[in-house]
């Protein structure tokens, strides 16, 4: 389908010092661009957290191992928790929202380009000041400790009393501010997505990519705050004498747990709705079909997000809260199944009837929708609340939320990379080497998180450095680290694939995938300017009505 | 089994409960071969209430996989794009009022089932009192160890929980009550309950009635720090002559035993008595464990070592040895005082 | 790239979004929103639970006048707003002028309140409680309202220095919005602590 009848000639310009190439790129306000540096940054923090993963792993690999001492251990896991949340996935899906957004809804760039260089360097900063605990802290073990907290901090623990030294003031700080850099992004997404689509593109005629990130970004500004409140009281217990976590004055431990989930729960869904969005953007192209069912897609994803925010203490079922509580906690919980249950039924039938292409982005979402009614289910497992008085604290939560985050955000992320790869960056990935790719790291995560699930089942408490023998862990244990190396195997063929192919991929044109919406009618990669004129839409696709003029969508829709 | 309407789906899953209810006696009594902590081999009321739950939960959400995972294992076999495809899009479908409806309707009253087993469940556990008469036992979670009290009893010991066996007909439960005197801990032995957290300023209680005599494992399932790994628990169920053996045991003063006299100066002299209480003697410290029957157990720090002479030398010397992180200092003595030290706890029965 | 048959005039009318700084403000108007949220629900449960030290009634006094000055900085912000939007850059000035002078001398009532509590009662944010939540909520409002007097003075300046025109009534509107947020927030404040928490 060419659409190259109105796309500019390339010119290059000529070469400029490496500089001012730099100095383009710190000072940048195009959204692109932007984009680009969030993946960046988010790929350097994912080996490193996939180091600290594999460390504790190796530990874990036998009972009573000394690979690590339990101080190590319990910084490693504080870290790798803290990292993958916000330092990775949280800055690859604002890095993709970012690049796609403007793109999708015809528009230039975001609503306000410097408030969106100011988020990113904000979260940059605030993932520098994170390890500069390492250096700078002074905990009680020795100069320069990163905090062994754990990444939710209960209280007291993080009281000075608990926590010695520095450690836990550089995760508060880190996270306050990489939280405005997110709530700065959040508002940007919201201002762009409401104020700049194009002409014709109504709310209900964007694609479901930009309602996903709405939804998503309204989550980060209703929610980021509460985390934000929690940390500056921690703050003001810890150096200005304040007793909101005090126990010893009357204060509460179980407030802060209440304030950190209040955050912490939307904040998975702040994670997997753009997820969700790379997924219904992937598999209709893949299935040669529109999505199944836009408008309940819509209300389902608002459904979420409203629920999502009244399901929190279905992470301190073991806290002693009254049975009414307890009860109230089990219902919104399962409820929030409903919506997201219909999701991967209208994914199903948009596959339903249609001519699916194996290629490596849809080869991920395959994957990512029979991970994800998993994780779901063990979800729902978790969300009667008895059984979770057994499951909560233990491997298989752990197993859970992974399964969650990996089988399901990072294997949609590796789909949305090697879909959009080819926009991004003007040329073609090598099919081979995504399909090496998918087949080690799928084998990997299996082994590593089906069977990890067994040890949570059989008693195994999470958070611990070591474990004794003749508890039935240790095979277990055993084979889930032997799957980490996989799937460090995998993310290397990745990188490669990247790298190789941007240096010496084909030309990928600007629409390789034969798809509809509006970033596909532009080069690849795109101009700086987006659009040599901002386009005008009638349907949900586009570009369909474009190649198909005798049966445009805005027939039936 | 309350079943509502003639939906076929309600009256199966209610049947499975009642299938699964009435096999729970079954299955409850066997002992896991896979693991002392096995969830699945439940021995006292909470936790075999927890079972069934689990069980129906297990059954729900599995036929919700097979379903769904066939669903997608047949469209990805049967609508591929074959070799010999014509090029033309297929026919576009946009989506459907009552498709929609159908997989929301469903959902939702699957929802309803499960949130109807698990509220019974809840009152179970949480609301119904344990019956028969209760021995009372209150927890009191450190870093790294645990603190046991049987108030009505007079005893107070650490790390090893005594509890007599529950007969169903006449059913002796243990009632306990949960506090902190640091930061947050949580006790669970799965064969026995659900986990309860321990968190300061907020007392919690549960119950346990552990149906077969023997010794349960379970450890600390809430971060609490460094040692967090090695705050290990023993419950021992014992027939009620043997526990009321045990609290008679255990409330008597320390044994006097002039031969290890240069032990207990050193115990004395030294900063053992800070943390440390031998009732009968002037040591009272409240910080660490009792140590008056230190020898009628079975380990020492919280488990994390088989209590035999050469452990608890290496213990008293260096702490960090066995438990690194823990909060004993390690007392810098020598090594004929370690011996005459040791010589002296041995005697602590 | 057009989608054939619609006309440029319909294309127009089509594209009526709303204003993306407007937009962006309530934005962080919900958010900032959200914070206070927090620190109201810590306050209201942490309401009679110190263990020791002054009660609210103990030591409070209701800051009527300073909150008369807060609230009618609203309605000249509102008025000041409204007369830049018709174009009269003399009198926004003027009640532009006053929103900030009532805002500081609400600023200046905390002030000496705080002082009093502290250097007189000897209550601080450590006493207990219900001083930790009081100076926290308080003080994070306080700390709002100053944020939008320093912008509220920078348009000043900018005034002073004839920038401000007719065209800018939009932004500035916008700007007035945070105000209007800080002058809510203070009433629910004002009622949480002075009224119900007393």
């Amino acid at each position: 389908m060419s659409t190259d009848a109105i796309a500019l000639p390339r010119t290059e310009p000529a070469s400029r010092p490496i500089v001012s190439r730099l100095h383009d790129w710190v000072t940048t306000v195009d959204h692109k661009r932007l984009g680009i540096l969030y993946m960046m940054y988010a790929m350097v923090f994912l080996l490193i957290a996939g180091i600290e993963a594999t460390v504790i792993r190796i530990q874990l690999i036998r009972p009573h191992n000394d690979f690590v001492s339990p101080q190590v251990f319990n910084r490693l896991f504080t870290m790798h928790g803290t990292t993958m949340i916000f330092f990775v996935v949280m800055p690859f899906l604002f890095g993709f929202a970012n690049y796609l957004i403007p793109l999708m809804l015809g528009a230039r760039d975001m609503a306000f380009p410097r408030l969106n260089a100011f988020s990113f360097w904000m979260t940059a900063f605030g993932g520098l000041l994170l390890y500069f605990s390492l250096v700078g802290a002074n905990g009680l073990y020795g100069a320069g400790n990163a905090p062994d907290v754990g990444w939710f901090a209960y209280a007291p623990l993080t009281s000075r009393t608990f926590s010695v030294g520095h450690s836990t003031d550089f995760w508060t700080l880190a996270l306050l501010v990489s939280g405005f850099g997110s709530i700065g992004t959040a508002i940007n997404i919201v201002a762009t997505v409401l104020c700049m689509r194009c002409p014709g593109m109504t709310l209900a005629k964007m694609p479901l990519f930009a309602w996903l990130n709405l939804v998503m970004a309204g989550l980060v500004i209703l929610c980021i705050s509460p985390l934000t409140a929690a940390q500056i009281m921690l703050v003001v217990d810890r150096y200005l004498g304040g007793h909101f976590f005090d126990t010893q004055a009357g204060g509460s431990a179980v407030i802060w747990m209440h304030f950190f989930w209040v955050f912490g729960h939307p904040e998975v869904y702040v994670l997997v709705l753009p997820a969700f969005a790379f997924v219904s953007e992937i598999i209709p192209v893949f299935s040669r079909k529109p999505i199944f069912g836009y408008s309940v897609m819509v209300g389902a994803t608002v459904a979420i997000g409203f629920i999502s925010m009244s399901v929190w203490a279905h992470h301190m079922f073991t806290v002693g809260m009254s049975s009414a509580a307890n009860n109230f906690f089990v219902i919104s919980t399962m409820a929030i199944a409903v919506p997201t249950g219909i999701k991967i039924f209208n994914w199903l039938a948009t596959m339903w009837g249609g001519k699916i292409e194996f290629k490596t982005p849809m080869l991920f979402c395959i994957a990512f929708l029979f991970q994800f009614l998993i994780a779901g289910l063990t979800g729902i497992m978790q969300g009667a609340a008895p059984f979770d008085w057994h499951l909560g604290s233990s491997y298989f939560v752990v197993a859970h939320f992974h399964y969650v985050i990996v089988g399901g955000i990072v294997f949609a992320l590796f789909g949305a990379f090697y879909y959009w790869f080819p926009k991004m960056s003007g040329k073609m990935y090598s099919e081979t080497l995504g399909r090496l790719h998918f087949l080690l790291f799928i084998i990997g995560f299996h082994l590593t998180f089906d069977f990890m699930h067994i040890p949570g089942l059989l008693g195994m408490p999470r958070r611990i450095y070591t474990y004794e023998p003749g508890r039935g862990w240790d095979t277990w244990n055993f084979i889930v680290t032997v799957g980490v190396f996989f799937q460090a195997a995998g993310i290397l063929v990745f990188l490669g694939n990247l790298a190789w192919s941007y240096l010496r991929g084909t030309a990928a044109g600007s629409d390789p995938w034969d798809a509809w919406t509006l970033e596909w009618s532009t080069n690849s990669p795109p101009p700086a300017y987006n659009f040599a004129s901002i386009p005008v839409v009638k349907s949900r696709r586009p570009l369909w009505d474009l190649k198909h003029p005798a049966d445009p969508d805005w027939n039936y829709e | 089994m309350r079943s509502q309407g003639s939906n076929h789906w309600r009256v199966l899953s209610s049947q499975i409960l009642v299938c699964v209810c009435s096999s729970e006696a079954a299955f409850g009594d066997s002992v896991s071969s896979l693991s002392p902590t096995d969830i699945f081999a439940p021995a006292s009321t909470p936790a075999k209430s927890i079972f069934g739950l689990s069980l129906f939960v297990l059954a729900v959400t599995g036929a919700i996989f097979l379903v769904v995972f066939t669903l997608l294992l047949y469209s990805v076999v049967k609508f591929r794009k074959r070799r010999s495809d014509d090029g033309r899009e297929p026919p576009q479908v946009y989506g459907s009022n009552q498709v929609e409806l159908a997989w929301t309707i469903i959902p939702i009253l699957i929802v309803v089932a499960l949130f109807m087993a698990t509220a019974r469940v809840i009152a179970i556990v949480q609301t119904t009192p344990p019956p028969g008469k209760p021995i009372a036992v209150t927890v009191i979670g450190h870093q790294f160890w645990w603190e046991y009290r049987y108030p009505d009893l007079g005893v107070v010991t650490a790390n090893e929980l005594h509890v007599p066996v529950s007969d169903p007909l006449h059913p002796t439960p243990t009632v306990i009550e949960l506090l902190s005197a640091d930061t947050d801990h949580s006790f669970w032995v799965p064969r026995l309950a659900g986990k309860t957290d321990l968190i300061p300023n907020h007392p919690n209680t549960m119950w346990i009635d552990p149906q077969e005599t023997g010794v349960y494992l379970g450890q600390c399932a809430q971060y609490c720090g460094t040692q967090h790994a090695k705050m290990l628990l023993r419950v021992y169920v014992q027939t009620r002559d043997e526990f009321d053996r045990w609290i008679q045991q255990q409330r008597q003063p320390a044994v006097v035993n002039d031969a290890v006299s240069q032990g207990q100066r050193i115990f004395e002299t030294t900063a053992c008595i800070n943390c440390h209480t031998v009732s009968g003697t002037v040591a009272n410290g409240r910080f660490g464990p009792d140590l008056t029957h230190l020898m009628s157990r079975d380990t020492i720090a919280a488990g994390a070592a088989i209590n035999t002479p050469e452990n608890l030398r290496l213990w008293i010397r260096n702490p960090n040895r066995i438990k690194p992180g823990s909060l004993m200092p390690a007392m810098e003595l020598n090594d004929q005082e370690l011996d005459a030290l040791t010589a002296y706890l041995e005697t602590l029965r | 790239m057009n989608a054939a048959s619609m006309t440029v005039a319909e294309a127009r009318i089509e594209s009526d979004r709303p204003d993306r700084g407007r937009i962006g403000m309530l934005s962080l108007i919900a958010a900032e929103a959200a914070i206070f949220t927090i620190f109201v629900v810590a306050y209201i449960f942490y309401v009679g639970k110190s263990l020791a030290g002054p009660m609210p009634r103990d030591v409070l006094s209701v800051p009527v006048f300073y909150t008369i000055c807060l609230l009618s900085s609203s309605l000249t912000i509102h008025l000041a707003a409204k007369f830049l939007r018709e174009g009269n850059v003399l009198r926004f000035a003027i009640l532009w002028l006053a929103t900030i002078v009532l805002g500081t001398t609400f600023m200046y009532g905390t002030a000496t309140e705080w002082h009093r509590l502290i250097y007189q009662d000897g209550f601080t944010i450590s006493t207990n409680l219900f001083g930790t939540t009081y100076y926290s909520l308080v003080g994070l409002h306080g700390f709002h309202v100053l944020v939008g007097l320093v912008s509220l003075s920078i348009v000043m300046a900018l005034t002073l220095l004839g920038s401000v025109q007719q065209e800018h009534a939009e932004r500035v509107d916008v700007l007035s919005l945070y105000w209007h947020f800080v002058d809510t927030v203070w009433i629910v404040v004002f009622t949480v602590v002075y009224v119900i928490g007393r």
